[in-house]
């Protein structure tokens, strides 16, 4: 099994089920439940053969492993793919979270079902090769790629201003990206190849550094989506249907992350060092302004799309303290924040499809028929608000203990975030769980089926454990990003002595 | 055992939590009570072996929890003295409120809800008091928020309760911002936040200031103050106190275990526990000073005119609260902890008894509407009389020892902020003397003001309900005599061990024992003074105080709306932030952002592909036109650059 191309395997094993459910030719109602089957079928596979991948991880060995390279268009570059600490949860938990995207549209899609699932599946394969790519062209063409399916579940199987929210989310992203192929160019023509692998050791001039830095920077930020570039979000995720904005909560707003991770502060340190304070102040605003947006909310979906960005600034604000423990913290801030808000909207998505509504103010005393789903809602809304115990406080005390260490006013004004979560958080829940049950159409509304426990569940489990034990998370990815760590501070400190000599 | 202790409380919660509707009510309440009484036994045995053996600071590890880098925090127990003092008023509050409980709540359909969040409550008590980090206290810190979130807010169906839940978590949160940037600090500054470290680095901090925002500042008071911050949300202390009140919305025993005996003295204890850091930062401890004074005499004077019985017994915890930090502060630290251990106890009992009165008039808790109840429910009136006694500070009993030591430290502490607590206390305890009485000859004495049909309802609780009253009622009385000797006198050092920090300089404990004998009688006469005015007032003329309260209105009202400190809070940060949200979606996000973003450019692309639009008229002419004034502006710039050239 040793020599097995795994990370080929993962990242292409849906497209198996795209050519099964390509099969299927009738659109009757037995047909469209194959489709179903199928596409859960191929997600699950993925999932369990992507265990494959951690179960022969070596957490001990920083550098890119599983690393599979052919060559492409004459040796100009290259079909490269491999993980390291950084990238490798990352696929788990695309992998992870597919399955219960399937499940999660299994009743809410009637329309097109053949071509949902498609998409889905073509959006995973996408996706996983975003976190595996060590050829900067393969990264791109999956980074972008991964737009076209995006647009199309927002566009087609949307909510009511969904053309609206589809062109918003796909000029924003695009606009950024156009200036990092301009940046991915530039670095071909600098270092002679694409390969992240050697461009990651190659000191580009300072100078260069700065403009591929805000060229980076400019996709990243959107799709972060940081401050002032965050508006695309909460429409998007309003419009899309539950499973779409799962994903795009889950696993696309990460790719911004990685990509700080993966590529501007070890490919560019030095930029990224000029650059941190900018960084902070973006994310301080982002913490503070939407937390404070978010509180006002009157739609639930967008509330917590409002929250997405605010815990997004830990993030960034983690990343750029060039610390272990805020690289660290950033990383599992994310893969919290992916579990976390993809089961709220999760939990969105079940009250949406019994009422048709998002709006707030139609809902109040759910728990009252709905005690599962009170249990439910309350511990994800605890790992929103950063509860001890949650998964969601690991990371938001290790960017802040990283940010405090760096500049203390970048931490206590993020830490104002900690109190405005739980009031937004608390607010949404005392109005849509808690009360009296009085609204006539509430009063025949059921509790979580079967299937809604089997999603939510696994979820649930996660979070808690996640927030007792986050060892099988720091673990992964400490050596990598010690690695990273040191590689930044060597570039930074050969840096600031030739500026000496210079200075002499 | 310890690892016993501290870990069957979860397993009730869990039980009952997640099996609480397959077993059913009755055995949820009998587990997790069960659970608990074991647990508390337990905690008397570690009590005598620790506190009256000679075992040193014992740690037991259970697991890691964060390691990155530099940075590694573990769950484990701390054991000593301090510890098990804890253990011992959690677990045994813990387990008479869950047996009381099972009386009190009996009417009620989600008994095993209620049970599992009682045990989880005491689960994260106790992980908080046994913490040998700061992370993990933190952990217990906000476990016991959320367990109070759950119990404020346990009847889900009542407006009110699920605005005082939401209260309490989002102010004990405020508090926990200070508390959290304390622990960030404290890692920045000594690479460590495990306790036997912090405290190693005590002394440098001290020495050493560091940039805080964009001052430079003194690294260990910063410290002190920011958590100390935490404390106050925690413990209710003034500017951070509105909560307290407003959680009586819970059930009573709820306000018993979290709000009056057990949670509210978390802050207590946390600034007793890191006694090594706040007793080498002077400034540290005059806050702490402040503050508590402050909110002993703040808390008795709204105490005095409440009108619901769990409120005045709120205010009155809140002042116990700072009585306790006033101890602490002038570095009588075994006295605060002292007061801690005793109050739980008749205050516990003060409020078990007030719900059995509650219980008695049908869930009527305005005072205005008892009266008479003495000869109705006389277990119930005599094990308040033996709470009041208690809290009043009569002689011999639990309060007395605690409450005088703590008088009489802060006439022997040293610098104005002392001598300002002296005289807060002092009259604080006047106050509280008052409204204790006050409450007593209201409920039980004079006619009844009840309704005819309420008053022949009026029973004694069953033995479920007055047995958990009668064993607090014995530590209210005996509690005092019992300890004093370990906790505040001449076995203080064999007690303690080394579980509180005093400094070279730090002679308070014998300081207090030899004050002028004015300052030993001060408490006593302003408990008789108390007991006098209220008899005057409630016994022998029920008009005077009305009278007063018209002749003061102004200060009445004052009084009456605790300050106005709700209505101050509601307008600077409440609605502001509701303003700023509203303004930055709608604004911010809405017309500049998208505005000039998006959308603006969305509509200037519009608008110039209309312009465009609009050229191609369809008309020959038109063009012709167009063409021909084109050829003309290319034949003049050709003429006037080309030409020239030539």
């Amino acid at each position: 099994m040793g020599d097995w191309p795994l990370l080929t395997i993962v990242t292409f094993l849906p497209l198996i089920g795209v050519l099964a459910i390509l099969t299927v030719q009738d659109d009757d109602a037995i047909a469209r439940q194959n489709i179903r089957r199928a596409a859960l079928f191929a997600t699950s596979m993925t999932f369990l053969v992507s265990l494959l991948i951690w179960a022969s991880f070596d957490p001990s060995d920083p550098g890119f492993q599983m690393v599979e390279k052919r060559d492409w268009l004459g040796g100009a570059m290259s079909y490269h793919v491999g993980v390291d600490g950084i990238s490798m949860l990352f696929v788990i938990l695309t992998t992870f979270l597919m399955p219960f995207c399937i499940l999660a549209s299994w009743k809410s899609v009637e329309d097109r079902v053949k071509e949902y699932m498609i998409a889905f599946l073509v959006l995973e394969t996408l996706m996983i090769g975003v976190f595996t790519a060590l050829d900067l062209v393969i990264f791109y063409v999956f980074f972008e790629g991964g737009l076209i399916p995006m647009f199309l579940i927002i566009g087609v199987w949307g909510g009511k201003r969904r053309i609206y929210a589809s062109f918003k989310f796909f000029l924003y992203t695009l606009l950024g990206s156009v200036l990092m192929l301009l940046a991915i160019m530039a670095m071909y023509w600098q270092a002679g190849t694409t390969d992240i692998t050697v461009l990651l050791d190659h000191d580009f001039p300072a100078g260069m550094q700065t403009w591929l830095w805000l060229a980076f920077f400019a996709s990243f930020a959107v799709k972060m989506p940081m401050w002032p570039v965050h508006t695309w979000l909460p429409d998007a995720h309003v419009e899309a249907p539950t499973a779409g904005s799962v994903i795009l909560a889950a696993i696309l707003l990460k790719m911004g992350g990685y990509g700080f991770i993966r590529f501007s502060l070890p490919m560019f340190p030095l930029a990224s060092e000029m650059f941190a304070p900018f960084v902070f102040a973006l994310s301080v605003v982002a913490i503070i302004y939407t937390s404070l947006v978010a509180l006002m909310q009157e739609d639930i979906k967008k509330l917590i799309a409002y929250s997405s960005v605010a815990h997004m600034g830990f993030v960034t604000m983690g990343i750029f303290t060039m610390t272990t423990q805020g690289v660290q913290g950033g990383i599992f801030q994310m893969l919290s924040h992916g579990i976390v808000s993809g089961a709220l909207f999760l939990c969105v998505g079940v009250i949406y499809d019994r009422m048709h509504t998002r709006e707030i103010a139609a809902y109040g005393g759910l728990v009252n028929r709905m005690p599962w789903y009170a249990v439910a809602f309350m511990v994800f809304t605890l790992a929103n608000v950063g509860l001890p115990g949650t998964s969601g406080f690991v990371g938001e005390f290790l960017t802040l203990v990283a940010a405090f260490k760096v500049n203390t006013w970048v931490a206590f004004l993020a830490t104002f975030g900690v109190i405005l979560s739980a009031c937004y958080a608390l607010w949404l829940y005392r109005r849509v769980v808690f009360g009296t049950l009085d609204k006539e159409s509430l009063k025949s509304i059921l509790d979580l089926s079967t299937r809604e426990k089997a999603i939510l569940i696994p979820l649930i489990v996660l979070t808690i454990l996640f927030g007792f034990y986050p060892m099988p998370i720091l673990d992964v990815t400490a050596a990598s990003v010690d690695q990273l760590i040191t590689k930044v501070q060597a570039a930074t400190a050969a840096a600031q002595q030739t500026a000496l000599i210079v200075g002499n | 055992m310890y690892s016993a202790i501290v870990f069957l409380p979860l397993l009730g919660f869990l039980i009952a939590g997640l099996f609480g509707r397959i077993i059913g009510d009755k055995a949820s309440e009998y587990i997790t009570s069960g659970l608990l009484v074991v647990s508390c036994l337990l905690s008397w045995i570690a009590f005598f072996s620790v506190g009256y053996g000679d075992g040193p600071v014992e740690q037991v590890p259970i697991a890691t929890w964060i390691t990155s880098g530099a940075l590694s925090i573990d769950w484990s127990l701390r054991i000593d003295t301090l510890t098990v003092v804890m253990l011992v008023v959690v677990t045994t509050i813990s387990a008479l409120v869950h047996i009381y409980s099972i009386g009190y709540m009996h009417h009620d359909p989600s008994r095993a809800r209620f049970f599992a969040y009682l045990s989880l409550f005491t689960f994260a008590m106790l992980m908080l008091v046994t913490a040998d980090n700061l992370l993990q206290m933190f952990f217990g810190w906000e476990g016991v928020g959320l367990a109070s979130y759950l119990l404020i807010g346990f009847w889900y169906h009542k407006p009110s309760a699920n605005a005082a839940a939401m209260k309490a978590f989002i102010v004990n949160r405020v508090g926990d911002f200070g508390f959290s940037l304390g622990i960030f600090a404290l890692f920045a500054l000594t690479g460590s936040i495990g306790l036997d470290a912090v405290f190693a680095a005590a002394g440098d901090l001290q020495e050493t200031t560091f940039l805080f925002l964009s001052w430079d500042v003194n690294a260990l008071t910063v410290i002190c103050l920011l958590l100390f911050m935490g404390a106050m949300g925690k413990s209710a202390q003034f500017l951070l106190h509105t909560w307290l009140p407003d959680a009586m919305e819970g059930p009573t025993p709820v306000s018993a275990l979290i709000h009056a005996a057990t949670m509210v003295t978390a802050g207590v204890f946390m600034v007793a526990r890191l006694s090594p850091l706040f007793e080498l930062s002077h400034t540290a401890l005059t806050v702490v000073v402040i503050i508590g004074a402050t909110t002993a005499f703040f808390a008795a004077t709204v105490g005095l005119v409440q009108n619901d019985i769990k409120r005045v017994i709120a205010y009155s915890t809140c002042s116990q609260l700072g009585y306790m930090f006033v101890a602490l502060g002038v570095g009588a630290y075994g006295a605060g902890i002292f007061h801690l251990f005793t109050h739980a106890f008749f205050k516990a009992l003060l409020f078990l008894s007030a719900g059995s009165v509650i219980h008695a008039v049908s869930d009527e808790q305005d005072m205005r509407k008892m009266g008479g109840l003495r000869n109705h429910i006389p277990v119930t009136f005599w094990m308040m009389i033996i709470g009041t006694l208690a809290l009043t500070g009569f002689p011999l009993t639990a309060g007395f020892f605690s409450k005088d030591a703590i008088i009489e430290s802060s006439f022997v502490g040293h610098g104005a902020a002392a001598e300002y607590a002296f005289w807060m206390v002092v009259i604080a305890a006047l106050f509280t003397s008052f409204y204790s009485w006050r409450l007593i000859f209201m409920t039980f004495f004079g006619k009844p003001r009840a309704s005819a049909e309420v008053m022949g309802h009026v029973h004694e609780s069953p033995r479920v309900m007055t047995v958990p009253l009668m064993i607090l009622a014995l530590g209210a009385l005996a509690a005092g005599v019992l300890f004093a000797g370990s906790f505040i006198g001449e076995g203080y050092g064999e007690f303690w061990k080394t579980a509180l920090f005093v400094s070279e300089e730090n002679h308070i404990l014998h300081e207090m024992h030899n004050v002028p004998l004015w300052v030993k009688f001060a408490p006593f006469v302003m408990m008789v003074a108390g007991f006098v005015i209220a008899f005057y007032f409630y016994i022998m003329s029920p008009e005077t105080p009305k009278k007063l309260a018209k002749q003061h209105d102004g200060l009445y009202q004052f009084l009456l709306n605790k300050w106005y400190f709700d209505e101050l809070y509601d307008v600077l940060f409440v609605r502001s932030a509701k303003w700023l949200g509203r303004f930055l979606w709608k604004q911010g996000d809405g017309r500049v952002i998208d505005g000039y973003g998006p959308d603006g450019v969305s509509a200037r692309v519009l608008q110039a592909t209309g312009w465009v639009v609009r050229l191609q008229t369809g008309y020959l002419y038109h063009y012709a036109f167009a063409i021909l004034i084109g050829v003309a502006a290319l034949i003049t710039w050709a003429m006037f650059t080309g030409g020239g050239a030539n």
